[in-house]
């Protein structure tokens, strides 16, 4: 590296502008998703500001702006340039009155979080892990363990500006620019790049949550917990993705409330507490061997265990109760160089049973299944892209390998014949056809996009492959 | 106690995580920039997050003829001034092009100084205040590949020492930072040594400590950058010169 360029460094109120013209042969790094799979060359670009992002993006084609990288697959990789939204991490008003916060698109969950929460805020939706940022929430309209009650991510969003690929930035809401913004949400960053947004945190008496562990036995078993749970706040199951036979899609319900200040203080606990700075990382060059039939079968049963013997209501902090896998940095390199899937379909209720044992029967007979399987029910369908549709939704982990993939594309035909469809900020190799069979909105998005000019401009490996 | 800060060089990310800083100790903030503009997404996130007072205000800091006229228009004589104003330029540009090259010298140091010098001049007359002057480690030797911005820093770097110096009975601080590699828009898209790179946050904190905490006089934000400059400036000329730097 050039230490003495860089030796420069200071502070800058910068004077240069952005190159005006992209260069002939940019500089290509190979980027992917969280899943390390697959992988391919992009040119990266940082944004600076809201207002250099036009003049950034000029002239380029097949450009995709990516927040935390947390998408799994190939979403959040440009076709030819990817642009990184990080420094658009300024938040621009907070009103703690309504809970109204307008903030930029690079800003990570785990911002809003730290530094509203002490305050008695939280956000209505959040998903499974902190280190996404607000756009990169918005353009998959993520859902979480309470959709089946506030709807997704996007139902909370009330406006945003979103720079449209002729470079003007529009302000967008239910009423000014409806339909760009209805198939903004979930729109995975294909009808523009979201510069910011304005939504609602719910107030939160203390950043615990009452957790109440259930075992649930076989499968019916646990689609009858999670249809109890409706009237939860949050709901999440995990499942054992290698049992069989009459134990097939047994696990634990988490059913979780918001707990008051004064049971907190009952408890003796601060009421808001701070996560752990989380030292634990994963190396990289993790060998994926360790992750085995042996290892995962082992820790599947322990955690069935202890899950089951925690019967009765305990306290649980915020962090540990929506962001589990957070504590463990970087842990997607357990899966090593190879990388792995993450399969996220949802199916529709009616007739949800068959097609989830199904799916988990032939997962656990591939056995490499994941030490995480987890199913949640979700609520009312959103528009355009958006994933969520009322029924059963889960997640499996699985080494990106041959086998994996044959498997896949069998369940994914499965789960497109029974109604339902996969998750796009998950995918990295679903067809055309289960992707067009899954998505009914999918012509209204394709006019919008060509209406808009977005066709070849905005483009995402994802999308390039599903032929957006 | 909280008091009142004048950071200059308000777009800077560096100004930013400096202001952010003494925001969170419950600061009132002025923002002065060249272009307030383009500053006011740095204000809202200050009053958004530590829901402080913030004002933001405008000034060029090559405008050194209406310095002391900007000073008396403020709304009160604040208690520390952090000055964040640099611009890295483009060195093989500046080699030629001799109005790039004056920009250069004049941003990051001219203006700076003369300003900082003003502002002491009335901290001294009060007896109290803290001055801070982001300088940078590119001014503790000129080297070939940047030495017109160092060239700058280091004449930044010298008048804050003399102003130190001059100061050290009367009451008022100064405080020379020199952040070595920070994470921001000036320094994207070149590959930064992880140990010896700063996240803006840290540089805040570092000037924050070293005005209102304990004190520090020439503060390096990250301890190994003293080392680092310290073996840089003992190579002896003969050899430095031929090195490609």
């Amino acid at each position: 590296m050039p230490v003495n360029a860089a030796l420069a460094a200071a502070p800058a109120a910068p004077l240069t502008a952005p190159p005006a013209t992209p260069p002939a042969t940019p500089l290509l790094r190979p980027v992917s998703g969280w899943g390390g799979y697959p992988r391919a060359a992009s040119e990266m670009l940082a944004a600076d500001a809201p207002e250099t992002l036009p003049a950034l993006l000029r002239g380029r084609r097949g450009v995709i702006a990516r927040g935390g990288g947390r998408a799994y697959g190939d979403a959040a990789v440009g076709l030819r340039t990817t642009v990184l939204t990080g420094a658009l991490d300024r938040i621009r008003g907070f009103d703690p009155a309504t809970g109204r916060l307008r903030a930029e698109a690079g800003v990570t969950l785990a911002d809003i979080v730290r530094t509203f929460l002490p305050g008695g805020f939280f956000p209505l939706v959040v998903p499974g892990t902190q280190f996404v940022t607000l756009g990169g929430m918005i353009a998959s309209d993520v859902h979480g363990k309470n959709h089946h009650r506030e709807g997704g991510f996007g139902a909370h969003v009330e406006a945003l500006t979103l720079l449209t690929p002729d470079g003007v930035p529009r302000f967008c809401s239910r009423e000014q620019n409806p339909d760009l913004f209805a198939m903004t949400l979930g729109g995975m960053g294909l009808t523009g790049t979201i510069l910011d947004a304005t939504f609602r945190l719910r107030p939160v008496e203390s950043g615990w949550i009452v957790q109440r562990t259930r075992i649930a036995t076989d499968l019916a078993a646990m689609l009858e917990a999670l249809e109890q749970d409706g009237d939860a706040t949050y709901s999440v199951a995990w499942i054992d993705g290698l049992a069989r036979g009459s134990a097939l899609g047994r696990g634990l319900v988490y059913r979780g409330e918001h707990a008051s200040g004064d049971l907190c203080r009952a408890a003796g606990r601060d009421l808001f507490p701070s996560p752990p700075p989380g030292r634990l990382t994963v190396p990289p060059g993790w060998p994926a061997w360790t992750l085995n039939r042996a290892s995962v079968t082992a820790f599947n049963a322990l955690y069935f265990r202890r899950g089951a013997a925690a019967g009765s209501p305990g306290l649980v902090p915020w962090h540990s109760y929506f962001f589990p896998l957070d504590g463990l940095r970087a842990w997607n390199r357990l899966y090593g160089s190879r990388g792995f899937v993450q399969h996220q379909c949802v199916v529709p209720r009616h007739g949800a049973g068959a097609v989830l044992a199904e799916i988990l029967d032939r997962v656990a007979r591939l056995g490499t299944a994941s030490p995480l399987a987890v199913l949640k029910r979700l609520g009312v369908c959103g528009r355009g892209l958006s994933f969520p549709m009322d029924g059963y939704t889960l997640a499996l982990d699985l080494p990106a390998n041959a086998a994996t993939f044959a498997l896949l594309d069998a369940l994914d035909r499965r789960v497109v014949a029974a109604g339902g469809r996969l998750y796009l900020a998950k995918d990295a190799r679903q067809t055309r056809d289960t992707f067009e069979a899954g998505y009914p909105e999918l012509p209204a998005f394709r006019d919008l996009r060509r209406q808009l000019g977005a066709d070849g401009m905005l483009a995402s490996r994802l999308s390039a492959r599903l032929g957006l | 106690m909280a008091g009142t800060l004048l950071l200059v060089g308000a777009t800077s990310d560096i100004g930013h995580a400096v202001a952010a800083r003494y925001a969170e100790a419950g600061w009132r903030i002025l923002l002065a920039a060249r272009d307030p503009e383009r500053a006011q997404r740095n204000a809202d996130d200050l009053a958004a997050r530590y829901r402080a007072e913030v004002a933001l205000l405008r000034l060029d800091i090559l405008a050194t003829g209406d310095f002391a006229r900007w000073l008396d228009g403020l709304p009160a004589l604040p208690d520390t001034v952090v000055c964040a104003v640099g611009e890295l330029g483009d060195q093989a540009r500046a080699e030629g092009d001799l109005a790039h090259a004056e920009g250069v010298m004049r941003t990051n140091f001219l203006g700076p100084s003369l300003l900082l010098g003003l502002v002491a001049e009335r901290f001294a007359a009060r007896g109290s205040g803290a001055i801070v002057g982001i300088s940078s480690v590119a001014g503790d030797r000129g080297r070939g590949s940047n030495y017109v911005y160092g060239a700058g820093k280091a004449g930044f770097t010298a008048f804050l020492s003399g102003l130190r110096n001059r100061l050290a009975k009367s009451g008022v601080r100064v405080v020379t930072v020199k952040p070595g590699f920070v994470r921001t828009r000036m320094t994207r898209g070149l590959r930064l040594p992880p140990l010896l790179t700063a996240e803006p946050s840290e540089v805040g904190r570092a000037v924050y400590a070293a005005a209102e905490g304990r004190g520090g006089d020439v503060v390096y934000v990250r301890k190994v950058w003293r080392l680092v400059m310290a073996v840089i400036g003992a190579i002896p000329e003969p050899v430095f010169k031929r090195l490609s730097l």
